[in-house]
Order: C-alpha cells, then sequence, then structure tokens
C-alpha cells in the first residue's frame, strides 16, 4: 500500500474517532463538575450524581421506560421472528409483497410521520370504540413494538438466509413435522439472533423521543421526554450525571456482548476447523 | 423450499398462524394509520374534539377538501421549509460521505483484530440514546462552551465564536448522528472488494485517483447508495437536531409538522405536511428498498 495514502486514512480515522468520541467524554467529564454552570470549571465532585438519585420526576420516567422498553422489546422479538421466519422459510403466500414492504418501511420512516400517524389511529380508534382510554403507557408499547419489530425481522431474516438450512432439511427428511422441526432445530439455532433483536428493540424503545411524544397522554412522560424537557432549555449539570451513567451502562453492555459474540465465533471456527480434518 | 407438499393441516394452519399475527399487527398499527393521515389530511380544522371535521356530512354524504394542500402550495412559506430541508439532508449526506468513505476504507483495510475494535467503535454510538448524543454537542457548542473556550484559550479568538443555534450547528449535529448509517454499508461492500485489483491497477501505471474511479468507486457504488439513502430519509425529517442545536429561525419540515400539531393545533395541515414529505421521500425509500433486496439475494 502506497504511504502517502496509508497517512492520509490514518489522519481521517483519528479525525473521524475523535469526532465521534469527543462529545461523550466531554459530557463525562463535566458531570463531575461541582458549578452549577455547565461551562466554569468548578472542582471535581460526585454531587449531580447524588441529586440525580433523589429526582422523583427522573426515577419515575425512568422506571416507565424500562417498562415500556421490556415489554415492547419481547413483543417485538416474538412478532419479528414470527415474520421472518415467514419470509424466508414459507416460500411464496399471499400478500408477501404487502408484507415484506411493511416489515421493512418502518426502518426508514421519519419518526415524525410514524409518530403522528399512530396518535391520529388511536384518537379515532378512541372516538369508534372508546379504546385506548388514555394514552401513556399502553399506547407508547403499541408504538414503539411496531417499529422495533421491523429491526427484529431484519436480523432474523439475515441470520435465516446465512443460515445452513440442511440441519432444518435432514429433520425433515427423518420424519419430523414442520412445526416441530422450527421449534426444536430452527429456533435453538437463531436463539443467538433474537436476542440481539431483542436488545436492539430494547434499546430503540429506551431511545425514542419523538415517537413517544405525538403518542404519550398527560402523565405519561418516559425518559427521553424528561430529558428533552429539560435540556431544551441548556446544559445542565443533573443530566450530564444521568448521560454519563447510561453511557457507562450502555457501553459495557455492547462490549461484553461483543466480546461474547467473538468468543462463540471463534469457538465455532474452531469446531467447524476440527470438524473438517476428521 | 423446506416446506413444501407434505405437511399435515395442523402444520399448515400453525403457518398460517405465524404468517397472521404480524400481519395483522401491522396492517392494523402501520398501515390505517397511513390511510386515517389521508383521511384528516382532507378534513377542515376546527375547534374543538378532535380537531377536525367529520369525513361525512350528517346526511351521510362524502366531504372531502383539499385546502391544506392548497394552503401548503400557496404559502410561501412551507415550500422554503421543504427546500431547506431537503438542501440540508442532501448536504448533510455529502458530508457524511466524504468524511465516512475513506474511515470505512481505513478501517477496511486494517488487520482483522484492529477492525473488528474500530467497528465496534463505529457501532457503539449508535446503542447510546440519539438525544443524548446531540445533548452532548450543546455543550461543546455553546458561546462558552469547551470548543469556545479551548479557542479563547489558545487565542485564536478574542471573544466566542457563536456556532450554537446557526445552520453549523444543525450539520455538525446530522453528520455527527448519522455518520455511523453512512459507514457500516460502506464498510459493508469495501470489505467484500478485492483489493488485489486495485493493487494490479497501480501496478500496471494508473494513478491512484483513476484506480479510484475505475475500480474503488464503481465497486463500491451498493455501499454509497444504501449509505447515502440511511442518512438523506432520516435527516429530511429530523426535529431533535434542530430544534436543540438550530436557532428559531432555522425551520426545517420535521419541526414545523411537530409545531402544526402541537402548538398551533392543526391537525389537517399537519397531516398534509406529513403526507407532502412522505412523497418527497417515497422515490429514495423504494430506491433503497430495491437495492436492499438487491443486495440480500445477491448475498444469500
Amino acid at each position: 500500500m502506497n504511504r502517502g495514502r496509508s497517512r492520509f486514512l490514518l489522519s481521517v480515522l483519528a479525525f473521524g474517532y475523535a469526532f465521534l468520541y469527543i462529545p461523550l467524554i466531554s459530557v463525562m467529564v463535566y458531570s463531575f463538575n461541582d458549578s452549577r454552570l455547565a461551562t466554569v470549571w468548578g472542582g471535581f465532585s460526585t454531587r449531580w450524581y447524588g441529586e440525580l438519585l433523589r429526582n422523583e420526576q427522573v426515577l419515575d420516567a425512568a422506571l416507565l421506560s424500562l417498562r415500556i422498553a421490556v415489554l415492547a422489546a419481547t413483543l417485538a422479538t416474538v412478532f419479528g421472528t414470527m415474520a421472518g421466519l415467514a419470509l424466508s422459510r414459507f416460500g411464496r403466500f399471499r400478500g408477501r409483497t404487502l408484507f415484506s414492504g411493511m416489515i421493512t418501511s418502518p426502518l426508514v420512516m421519519p419518526e415524525v410521520i410514524t409518530g403522528l400517524s399512530l396518535l391520529l389511529l388511536f384518537v379515532s380508534l378512541q372516538q369508534l370504540i372508546g379504546w385506548p382510554g388514555q394514552r401513556g403507557f399502553m399506547t407508547i408499547t403499541i408504538a414503539h413494538t411496531t417499529f422495533a419489530m421491523a429491526y427484529v425481522t431484519v436480523i432474523i431474516q439475515s441470520r435465516l438466509s446465512g443460515m445452513d438450512q440442511s440441519l432444518e432439511e435432514a429433520a425433515m427428511d427423518l420424519g419430523g413435522k414442520p412445526f416441530r422441526v422450527v421449534f426444536d432445530i430452527t429456533l435453538p439455532l437463531i436463539a443467538p439472533a433474537m436476542i440481539a433483536g431483542w436488545l436492539l428493540a430494547f434499546t430503540l424503545s429506551l431511545d425514542d423521543l419523538v415517537i413517544a411524544s405525538f403518542v404519550s397522554g398527560p402523565g405519561g412522560s418516559t425518559l427521553p421526554m424528561v430529558i428533552f424537557s429539560k435540556v431544551k432549555l441548556g446544559v445542565t449539570p443533573d443530566i450530564n450525571a444521568l448521560a454519563t451513567l447510561i453511557m457507562v451502562f450502555v457501553s459495557t453492555g455492547v462490549i461484553i456482548a461483543w466480546y461474547a459474540a467473538r468468543r462463540v465465533q471463534r469457538q465455532t471456527e474452531k469446531n467447524m476447523q476440527a470438524a473438517a480434518k476428521q | 423450499m423446506v416446506i413444501a407438499g407434505t405437511e399435515s393441516t395442523r402444520d399448515t394452519l400453525w403457518q398460517r398462524f405465524t404468517i397472521a399475527i404480524p400481519y395483522i399487527w401491522l396492517l392494523v398499527f402501520f398501515l390505517a394509520p397511513f390511510a386515517i393521515i389521508l383521511k384528516i389530511s382532507t378534513a377542515d380544522p376546527i375547534i374543538g374534539l378532535p380537531p377536525f371535521t367529520s369525513m361525512f356530512d350528517d346526511d351521510g354524504s362524502f366531504v372531502a377538501t383539499v385546502d391544506s394542500f392548497k394552503f401548503l402550495l400557496t404559502d410561501k412559506l412551507y415550500g422554503i421549509t421543504y427546500l431547506r430541508s431537503v438542501l440540508m439532508a442532501a448536504s448533510a449526506t455529502v458530508l457524511c460521505l466524504l468524511l465516512g468513505f475513506p474511515m470505512a476504507y481505513g478501517i477496511a483495510r486494517s488487520s482483522p483484530a484492529t477492525r473488528s475494535i474500530l467497528l465496534l467503535l463505529i457501532i457503539l454510538p449508535f446503542w447510546i440514546s440519539f438525544l443524548l448524543r446531540v445533548y452532548a454537542w450543546m455543550g461543546l457548542l455553546n458561546n462558552y462552551g469547551v470548543i469556545n473556550n479551548f479557542l479563547m484559550w489558545l487565542g485564536v479568538i478574542d471573544e466566542p465564536f457563536r456556532i450554537m443555534y446557526t445552520d453549523l450547528a444543525i450539520y455538525i449535529g446530522l453528520v455527527y448522528s448519522y455518520l455511523p448509517f453512512m459507514i457500516l454499508p460502506l464498510y459493508a461492500t469495501l470489505e467484500r472488494m478485492d483489493l488485489d485489483l486495485v493493487d494490479a491497477a497501480l501496478d500496471l501505471g494508473a494513478r491512484p485517483s483513476q484506480a479510484f474511479r475505475d475500480i474503488t468507486w464503481p465497486l463500491a457504488r451498493p455501499g454509497v447508495i444504501a449509505g447515502c439513502l440511511l442518512v438523506f430519509i432520516p435527516a429530511m425529517g429530523e426535529y431533535v437536531i434542530p430544534y436543540l442545536l438550530g436557532g428559531p429561525e432555522s425551520l426545517l419540515i420535521g419541526r414545523v409538522l411537530f409545531d402544526e400539531f402541537f402548538v398551533n393545533r392543526d391537525w389537517p395541515l399537519a397531516s398534509s405536511v406529513a403526507i407532502v414529505l412522505l412523497m418527497l421521500l417515497v422515490v429514495p425509500i423504494v430506491f433503497l428498498q430495491r437495492s436492499q433486496a438487491k443486495d440480500a439475494e445477491g448475498g444469500a
């Protein structure tokens, strides 16, 4: 490789990663700033963490967000796995084109449109059948399930299409019922993809501000909604502390997952090599 | 296909059930809402609950008006806002490409061990809250934020350089937030590319720019297209970034839609804004789905 070119690539990479990480690091550093003014360094302190943990509004919102995220991620994983199986294992069926279109569209739909359309649906339903009586936990969960299941489906589909079908075919040839084959063979094989899908759906749900703002009602404030209403007014030290906690928590989780996935992958490669030798 | 011909009735039933559940869910919670947006966009705004007129008259006859659309087309403000949104999203896409392409190339060309760490570092911000990542820039870009303090400390400038609440801040926010969406598909195609082709061209006397134009770029095109669309489409409807980093005068369509709905409570107009935005995005969305379908077939 040309030396001038690799020097250029190195500097772009350095700039790119600095661009991605400097803002995050700066928030972390300033979360330990004693001064209430977010821009003046007033010495090291952890007082904002203490204030954060005493802030009931933030804690309530965090709890609501977690409850929504767990339920929405679980529903999205169930529906997404079903949709993924249907699209990559059931061949052609009536309405398949519409189905796959509806699966992938939420991935690229601007959030404002998804949010507005779902709110209008809930309002119309309420007029027609009186449900949902109150917007909040239930409506946000439905909205999050709908857009997160698209992501889960894509993950499941790509895992299924990259997977060798010989095990399933062998089981089928040996007289296994398709129903049992899916439960005993396919699902265990795609379990890692289902876990990845659940985690992604969980994160997407925890993150969402725009869609939740549309479909929520009075009293149903998720954590991003509370954060947004605070940061609209500017930088605040307790949000710095909250952001730091979230970033540390998420990064630890992602790094552990990455490390585990890499070990599994290496083990599989080793096993495959060993099998090939025999 | 695995499942053909031999299945018992119970198994077909079970398959139908597997298809039907997500299908019905999407029909109700994804497709039906669009029909409702369409319906409400043709209503008149009124003061009341819900704040729009019914689609049917008292005698049951169908009523629809295109007043909201007419208003959108005749009011200059909306035209300018749509145009500004397209331009800003397109410029942010180009900036992401300019930064993302060499980064993706550098990652694809590094050793396998480094590569997986570099990739992890690209994906990691994606898992961290979008809102908090935009918020992080508020602390940097403020008049007395980290960047200005640093520049003043260096003596480069004497008084704060105004970045916050300008278009520049919006661009920074857009590029920052959507850069991973550009890098990942680019990386996927560049990683599959045969580097020997470039080396062969260089050995045969091609200038690096020539090799790039004739080999790297054409081979990377599917990734470039996917990356650009993945940045452009969400950037068009962006609400949080212009709200937090842009000034009150920096009108972008996502924010206008939000305000039309929540502040002015003009639901028919907000629905029309959404429909026009969707029409602007239909072409890139269909294009993206085509290219991804092609990619999925090619990859399988």
